[in-house]
């Protein structure tokens, strides 16, 4: 199957980006170093395409009860320009995928600035790469079954998304937009005025730091890309960035098929709202009740090495009890550092483990996540 | 995009150099080889008097993104490794054909550098 192009691929490629499959789509990994662009943004502000996230609109009279049966979160706790993080969880209360689900102006079919008042309550959520097509197809599957009034668009061609991330990315993208959106919290958005596009202006991300996330039609990804004026960043910066955030990598630090995982394993428990019905949510609750036998941890090597996705984790007397799921040097602390679950008589902060790297056993310690300071 | 390609000194498919002075085989990786892996976060040598063997892994370099095998230009016993890089592997990224050296090997056989791709044959593997 041919891979997926970002609306910027030409750019990129000009720019002098190194490329990575990610998803299906044929993303930028690298544009100068890692080093350099995870601390452009941990110190400055730099920016990510991330296009190849996907865009499914959901809108009519029954869209929040669609969202709400759907999403392990509380929808109806979003009002206009809010956001929620939450999971999408299969019958057995396992992660099919990890969200942030916005709330759009009511009536926002065509989702433009022009059309916000009154209307249908309408709301656009974010799967990750490579999973658009099967999430639409699971909400159009359950809007059917439940005979429920909503549209439900998968719109992850039509829109391009950019992160703007790092301490000084509020300024930069203020100065950019025609009406300041300082004022925005984390996890608020609103239309925003880039140039002559609207664009959704989400105080989101997934770098640990603060800044913005754009989502802008296609046409203009360029345009806008450009007025962007900082350090262009790859997926690999974004991946040590979330690493260090102890933010959570799908296809790695859950898959429901090779890692089935709840949000209570995983750590993301706050996603989840019991008092609401939504796919998942006996087996949820029952987790909840009887508690968990494994959980994420982060460790950090004491031994030299890095650790890598696949790797076990061994207690001191090599008994495998776990397997690294994600795993990198870390470039702000300069310590290897990694996620994985282990049994929670291991998980506690301080415990020795051991890594397998190659055959070698490395000591390694549990210490909290996230294992820096985040917004 | 081009790449520092010095030629006095030999080559393998794997992007390793070898520079032979006064019948030592000092070795590296390329240009090409510490662009193409990014941030060079990790060195693991062998110790100083372990036998390698030619086109035989020697040893192990980790990039923040990447793991890759290091592999012998000939074969030989390590007569001495470059500590330097266990607390400094970005001298891989900065310096590859100097600062960045990996080890020293003296040679059963200096022939065996024969074999290797010369600097031009190497460009052309890489275009």
């Amino acid at each position: 199957m041919p891979l997926q192009t970002p609306p910027l691929r030409g750019i990129h490629d000009d720019r002098g980006a190194k490329f990575t499959e990610f998803g299906g789509w044929d993303m930028p990994v690298e544009f100068d170093s890692i080093r350099t662009e995870h601390e452009a943004v941990r110190t400055d502000v730099g920016k990510f395409d991330v296009s190849h996230m996907g865009q499914i609109h959901v809108t009519g009279p029954d869209a929040t009860t669609l969202m709400q049966r759907l999403t392990s979160n509380d929808v109806t706790r979003l009002d206009v320009g809010d956001s929620q993080y939450a999971t999408i969880t299969n019958e057995d209360g396992n992660i099919i995928d990890d969200t942030v689900v916005y709330r759009l102006p009511d009536g926002d079919g065509e989702r433009s600035a022009g059309s916000a008042g009154g209307g249908d309550p309408t709301y656009l959520f974010v799967p990750n790469a490579g999973t658009d097509e099967a999430t639409h197809e699971r909400w159009i599957t359950h809007r059917n079954e439940w005979d429920l009034d909503a549209t439900v668009d998968n719109r992850t061609d039509e829109y391009a998304m950019f992160a703007v991330q790092g301490p000084e990315a509020p300024d930069l993208v203020d100065r950019v937009v025609d009406d300041s959106v300082t004022d925005l919290n984390r996890f608020e958005a609103r239309y925003a005025t880039i140039g002559e596009t609207t664009c959704w202006t989400a105080r989101t991300g997934y770098t640990g730091e603060d800044g913005f996330e754009l989502i802008v039609p296609w046409s203009e990804a360029e345009a806008i890309w450009s007025m962007l004026d900082c350090q262009p960043c790859g997926l690999g910066a974004r991946d040590t960035l979330r690493i260090e955030a102890g933010l959570l990598l799908a296809g790695q630090d859950f898959d429901v098929e090779s890692n089935p995982r709840t949000p209570y394993e995983a750590g993301i428990g706050f996603t989840v709202d019991l008092e609401t019905e939504f796919v998942g949510r006996d087996a949820l609750a029952r987790v909840r009740e009887e508690g968990i036998e494994e959980e994420l941890v982060g460790f950090a090597l004491i031994d030299r090495g890095v650790p890598r996705h696949g790797y076990d984790i061994t207690t001191t007397e090599s008994r495998v009890v776990g397997t690294v799921t994600s795993g990198t040097m870390s470039p702000t602390l300069e310590r290897p550092i990694g996620l994985g679950y282990v049994p929670i008589e291991y998980a506690d902060p301080g415990t020795t483990l051991q890594v397998v790297v190659r055959g070698q056993s490395k000591k390694a310690r549990v210490e909290p996540i996230p294992f820096i300071d985040t917004v | 995009m081009s790449f520092d390609i010095p030629e006095d000194r030999q080559y393998l498919e794997s992007h390793e150099w070898a520079e032979e002075t006064d019948g030592v085989v000092r070795v590296g990786i390329t240009d090409f080889a510490q662009d193409e892996l990014g941030d060079v976060v990790f060195v693991e040598l062998p110790d100083e008097g372990d036998a390698v063997t030619q086109e035989e892994e020697f040893g192990v370099i980790e990039s923040i993104k990447a793991v890759s095998d290091l592999y012998a230009p000939v074969s030989g016993e390590v007569a001495s490794i470059n500590e330097e890089l266990f607390d400094a592997p970005e001298l891989v990224n900065d310096d590859p054909f100097g600062e960045g050296w990996m080890l020293e090997i003296d040679p059963d056989d200096a022939s065996e550098l024969d074999a290797l791709l010369t600097a031009d044959e190497y460009e052309d593997q890489i275009a």
